[in-house]
């Protein structure tokens, strides 16, 4: 399959989120984190954080606003009927509390092709408002062969 | 992680059953209103057996297991890694197992699986827990 590498090192434009208590709330419960950290601002305060805690994984709340333009971008050129999430993984460093603007930017970190397979790697970085560095996402892709 | 962890050590997991609008809620709380999780009717005319689970929200589910081993304190999560395998479903029990692979003081890695019935869904996970 030849695949077309243009869009490699391209950096997409910075995404704002600004974090909010019951959109922790919903997450939290979706996945059964049931810890009143992610749930009641005193008992999060308590435990040593501003206010309400996001789990680890809310990261993807923040970030999709990042990655949707660089996964639908054009001259990535994603073949979607064919597409899987692959493969996905954070580092994490500042924890995200509710009130805290995180701010995303995506960049296209590689394209290669391997058994036939076309792979295509984004990676995110996340600041909270203070310029800390939240969460550093490595996101692949897989497209089959036709 | 009341007793320091030895390599090898089994961490203790958990399993969940999502019921059938689980997805939905999902798709909600994180924004991904891809049919093909929402809209069995819609799964399967693209050839699926019906709605299937977002990859994320079983990998939320590892994360569980490896905050719950770092005794609930999401600070202690460093990072996570997996790779999406076979498609997970609603109704369908979801166990997540996983051992310690090295534990050096400062930092405990472990490996992790999500598994439905006899398939993998999630493998080859590492997560690495501040001590």
């Amino acid at each position: 399959m030849e695949l077309e590498t243009a869009a490699v090192g391209k950096s997409f434009p910075p995404f704002e989120y600004e974090v909010g208590r019951e959109k922790i709330r919903e997450y939290a419960i979706a996945l059964g984190f049931d810890d009143p950290i992610y749930l009641d601002p005193g008992a999060a305060r308590e435990a040593g954080f501003r206010n309400v805690v996001a789990p680890p994984m809310f990261c993807v709340v923040y970030s999709a606003g990042a990655m949707a333009p660089a996964i639908f971008d054009p001259e990535v050129g994603m073949d979607f009927a064919r597409m899987v999430h692959g493969a996905q993984s954070f580092d994490w460093s500042e924890p995200v509390c509710s009130g805290d603007l995180i701010t995303t930017t995506a960049s296209c970190a590689s394209i290669e092709e391997r058994d036939g397979k076309g792979f295509y790697v984004f990676e995110s970085v996340s600041v909270n408002g203070e310029g800390a560095e939240t969460v550093r996402g490595t996101w692949t892709n897989i497209v089959r062969g036709e | 992680m009341s007793a320091p962890a030895a390599e090898g050590d089994a961490i203790p997991g958990l399993t969940v059953t999502p019921d059938r609008y689980l997805p939905v809620r999902y798709a909600g709380a994180s924004g991904d209103f891809n049919p093909i999780h929402v809209d069995p009717e819609f799964a399967r005319s693209v050839g699926l057996p019906g709605a299937i689970l977002h990859g994320l929200y079983m990998m939320g589910l590892v994360s569980r297991a490896a905050t719950d081993f770092a005794d609930g304190d999401p600070r202690r999560l460093e990072s996570l890694s997996v790779q999406f395998r076979g498609m997970g479903f609603p109704e369908e029990e979801i166990s997540i197992t996983g051992s310690v692979t090295s534990a050096d003081g400062d930092r405990v890695e472990l490996d992790l699986v999500a598994t439905q019935g006899d398939r993998e869904v999630i493998r080859n996970s590492t997560a690495t827990v501040r001590a």
